[in-house]
């Protein structure tokens, strides 16, 4: 097979950091190549490198074996690169044609914009590469994965062989990850070539024809995926044997910590967006509450912990029922909250790494006496967990805006864990971290619930539900679907509930897929 | 192992440099390339330099040092001005450690001083905004402040007569620094219950504040007689001022470092402190935290309200003992731009502070001394802000590109 692409040498310097450091990668013509690392690994300026963004202070770009130099994203598109972004680069208001025309535009005499000619280039690739994609619907009516399409079809439509795709399917339902696979395959069956960035493992087994890992920048090597399995990718990524699976106990469930009863929220724009939910955590097990993002999980957390407040139903915490609770009388019985958003929520990023570690209970003893803070105390309370918790910093004293994502995360992780708590509402707890992080918030949220924490994940993510949860609630359109037993629900399953099947027939569906049939897509 | 440590250190010197470079470097930087912008304009604006240069080439040395004389003529009168001729300071000392004579001794300390009296207020109302900044809060209004302050302080200085001073100044104090407690706390309710923003509040309540003023001037407060000003305060209101007339230097300066120590102590070791620095920053973590985002609002700007009043009782009980037409000349916008340059740290707005008092005060002899308007040194603030506020042309002009330094957030934004 002949190279399509070929970087060599690639390096590229930031202030502090060298992010890419003599990176060499070969893309093969008509095949799939993972880009594998964690964050921080150098993924992403290797690919803005490729597409322009950057130009790096060394190295060559190899386009069919001839040497190019990339300046920008016209020269990139030029060289038939196209990049599809992890956050999606699409106008809601528009339409899918609009989109896909935009920056290109065709024109009548000059003037007057030629729509249906777009249109109609639009459904000639829809059906070249089984895209099904409605040129005149509005983006915004479209389910993520749709919009996904309408990425890859701009990609198309600028007549790219080469396709970066940027952590895919960070946004997917496992329904919705499959589809966009077969589209691949598609796309590759049809001589177009991809590169496919992202640090799930899982993922690059079942896609990639060759998989490329990097770590702190530099090429750890090059593999096939039938020379490799998990595990040894996972040590390859992180330079350390892993612990992919989370070991533990079967639950001992104790009394009731919380209980939800008949709960309706509306959103900040009085959309109501939890519709009417119940359910119960308690002490000793951990309840996951599966769902894609946007099913009304923020919602329902917010209200759970006093930042929204909620428009019927009862709270129930530790026994008292919480009315128009505000979020200091939540923490002050005792809930921890790891929050989705760590630097909207969970930091205030230029205070020092001190000053966050007791962002809770600064105004409570020892940390103050009287109205006076105790600083001695912050910050030998801080070093302690420093070292607890495992913070990678060169001191409590810097601003947590410096640290890394994972250590950002470990930071909040650390004060929450530390405060005497009854219950944990961990939402999105390992969103992109990396797997060393991962494995480590993991086992510790085990512990916590093996020490007689009630645990309440809330994760998008079905691996890290599947992992943690003694009981999985699957939410949809505000609504639970169902709360299954974990160990009786297989992924099938509770995927399909989460891209909103009725129980029964998701049963039914999931059963035929065990058997072998092919299960209809649901998009 | 080894390689690791070196690294930390490494990264902590890093941070201690750019750390160093935000904080000082750079104020300083401005203030300096400020100056020289003022000079170029004092030197285009002379018309003796403009005439040597249009003669340029018969005697280009001439036109050269006629720039050079008009520069150094204005900046040594601006110097001579604000702190005096250094020479006769120290004979000054000498004479008066010799013989106890005192007349030279004042006539030579008097610029200082009177350099310091103008900075009181410039300190008070430079706290205020600062803190407002800290706390997220883009307090506009400290001008309107400034003036309710000070006719707080005045009303009671003037109306009570029974008084011991003891009780009678600190009651005047509180009656300013309450005054202007009320006026921050107004825009600071309106944003926490209807969400009012406060640059459009407080900026609609300086123009209610000084119509105020000139409506008492004319009416209630007016003192008998033709103008519009206020009676003057008994003495037993007055700071106490350390020299015989003219030098006005008083207890207000000392006060307002005073005050720049508590709000250092406040901000930074108090739980409130802590608070209000955590919703300036980021009030969705301080909301998440359990703090009251709408409590801090009306805190931070009725503290903020108290300290731009305080400016306002430093001025009328220190220096002016009445108040008359335009009486601010513009100490609460100003001190914007000084909480600015100050990094909204107290320390910073001390010596930002200083030098506005030494600029302001070097100014009136500049034009005296030299001709130079005063309006000059408006632009060499402005200047000094604009540099401040741009640091990135700082960096550009000196080179100080490669060395990295996060952006410090003083507000959010609108809403």
């Amino acid at each position: 097979m002949t190279i399509i692409l070929e970087l060599r040498s690639i390096t590229k310097a930031f202030p502090g950091v060298l992010a890419n450091d003599h990176i060499d990668l070969q893309l093969e013509e008509g095949g799939i190549l993972a880009l594998l690392g964690e964050n921080g690994a150098g993924k992403t300026t290797l690919m803005n490198i490729l597409y322009g963004l950057y130009k790096p202070d060394e190295g060559e770009i190899l386009i069919r074996g001839q040497k190019v130099e990339i300046h920008g994203p016209n020269d990139a598109i030029a060289h038939g690169i196209g990049m599809v972004h992890q956050h999606f680069m699409l106008i809601p208001v528009m339409t899918v044609t609009e989109n896909v025309m935009l920056g290109v535009e065709p024109t009548r005499s000059g003037i007057i914009l030629d729509k249906s000619k777009v249109a109609a280039r639009i459904r000639e690739i829809s059906e070249q590469y089984n895209l099904e994609v409605e040129p005149d619907a509005y983006v915004k009516d479209l389910p993520v994965g749709i919009q996904q399409r309408v990425e890859i079809i701009k990609v198309l439509y600028r007549e790219a062989d080469i396709l970066i795709l940027d952590e895919p399917t960070a946004v997917l339902t496992p329904q919705e990850v499959e589809s966009l696979f077969s589209i691949l395959k598609t796309l590759i069956a049809k001589g177009k070539s991809i590169i496919f960035i992202t640090h799930k493992l899982k993922e690059v087994m079942a896609i990639a024809d060759r998989i490329t890992v990097l770590r702190a920048g530099r090429t750890v090597g090059t593999v096939l995926p039938k020379e490799v399995n998990p595990e040894k990718l996972a040590t390859m990524m992180v330079g350390r044997e892993v612990n992919l699976v989370v070991h533990k106990n079967p639950p001992r469930p104790k009394d009731i910590a919380l209980e939800v009863k008949e709960l309706f929220v509306r959103d900040e724009r009085k959309n109501l967006t939890v519709n009417g939910i119940s359910f119960d955590v308690h002490k000793g097990e951990v309840l996951g509450i599966a769902g894609v993002q946007g099913n009304g999980q923020t919602e329902l957390v917010y209200a759970l912990t006093g930042l929204l407040p909620f428009e019927s139903g009862e709270i129930h915490l530790l026994g008292k029922n919480m009315h128009r609770p505000t979020p200091r009388q939540i923490l002050e019985r005792g809930v921890a909250h790891v929050p989705e958003d760590r630097q909207k929520h969970g930091l205030v990023m230029s205070f020092p790494i001190y000053d966050n570690l007791v962002l809770c209970n600064y105004y409570l003893p020892p940390f103050a006496k009287g109205a006076s803070l105790q600083q001695r105390v912050i910050i030998s309370n801080g070093d302690n967990l420093i070292k607890q918790f495992d913070v990678r910093t060169p001191s409590g004293q810097v601003a947590v805006s410096t640290l890394s994502g994972g250590n950002q995360q470990k930071v909040i992780v650390a004060r929450e864990f530390s405060r005497p708590i009854q219950l944990l509402i961990a939402s999105q707890p390992t969103r992109g971290l990396d797997v060393g992080s991962i494995e480590y918030i993991h086992s510790r949220i085990i512990e916590k619930r093996d020490a007689g924490t009630a645990v309440l994940v809330v994760s998008s993510e079905l691996d890290e539900i599947m992992a943690l949860s003694d009981r999985i609630a699957v939410m949809y359109r505000g609504q639970i679907m169902e709360i299954v037993e974990a160990s009786k629900a297989s992924k099938e399953y509770v995927g399909l509930l989460m891209a909103g099947i009725h129980p029964s027939e998701a049963q039914k569906a999931a059963a035929e897929a065990e058997q072998g049939t092919e299960v209809e897509r649901v998009f | 192992m080894e390689d690791k440590g070196n690294q930390s250190d490494k990264q902590k010197e890093e941070k201690r440099v750019s750390g160093l470079v935000n904080n000082l470097l750079l104020p300083l930087l401005a203030v300096l390339t400020g100056l020289l912008a003022g000079a170029v304009i004092i030197a285009i604006t002379n018309v003796d330099a403009l005439t040597a240069w249009g003669h340029f080439f018969q005697s280009p040395l001439k036109a050269l040092s006629a720039t050079w004389s008009a520069v150094a003529t204005a900046y040594s009168a601006l110097f001579l001005g604000a702190i005096g001729n250094p020479r006769a300071i120290v004979s000054a000392f000498q004479t008066y450690f010799a013989t106890g004579q005192t007349d030279t001794l004042y006539k030579a300390i008097y610029p200082f001083t009177e350099s310091l009296v103008t900075a009181t207020p410039y300190i008070f109302a430079g706290l205020a905004v600062a803190l407002g900044f800290r706390g997220g809060l883009f307090n506009i209004g400290a001008e309107g402040q400034f003036y309710v302050g000070a006719l707080g302080s005045c009303y009671i200085g003037y109306s009570i007569t029974t008084l011991p001073w003891f009780i009678h100044l600190p009651l005047a104090l509180l009656g300013g620094a309450l005054a202007g407690a009320i006026w921050g706390a107004i825009p600071g309710y309106l944003k926490a219950k209807f969400g009012a923003h406060e640059v459009v509040t407080t900026i609609m309540m300086n123009y209610v504040a000084m119509l105020l003023t000139s409506w008492l001037l004319e009416g209630p407060m007016k003192a008998s007689g033709y103008r519009p000003v206020t009676p003057t305060i008994q003495t037993t209101a007055e700071l106490p001022r350390f020299f015989p007339d003219p030098l006005r230097f008083n207890w207000g300066f000392f006060l307002g470092l005073a005050a720049a120590a508590f709000v250092y102590w406040f901000l930074f070791k108090t739980t409130l402190g802590f608070e209000i620095r955590a919703v300036g920053s980021n009030p969705d973590a301080a909301k998440y935290a359990g703090m009251s985002v709408v409590k801090n609002f009306v805190l931070v700007m009725a503290l903020s309200g108290a300290l731009a009043g305080l400016a306002g009782s430093a001025v009328v009980l220190g220096p002016d003992l009445w108040i008359g037409e335009g009486f601010s000349g513009g100490y609460g916008f100003d001190s914007i731009a000084l909480a600015l340059l100050g990094n909204s740290h107290p320390v910073g707005v001390v010596l930002a502070a200083l030098l506005f008092g030494i600029l302001r005060f070097g100014a009136t002899s500049m034009q005296s001394l030299a001709g130079i308007p005063i309006d000059i040194i408006s632009v060499i603030q402005s200047l000094i802000i604009i540099f401040v506020a741009a640091p990135e042309i700082i960096r550009w002009l000196y080179r100080l590109r490669n060395i990295r330094v996060e952006q410090t957030v003083l507000t959010r934004g609108w809403g």
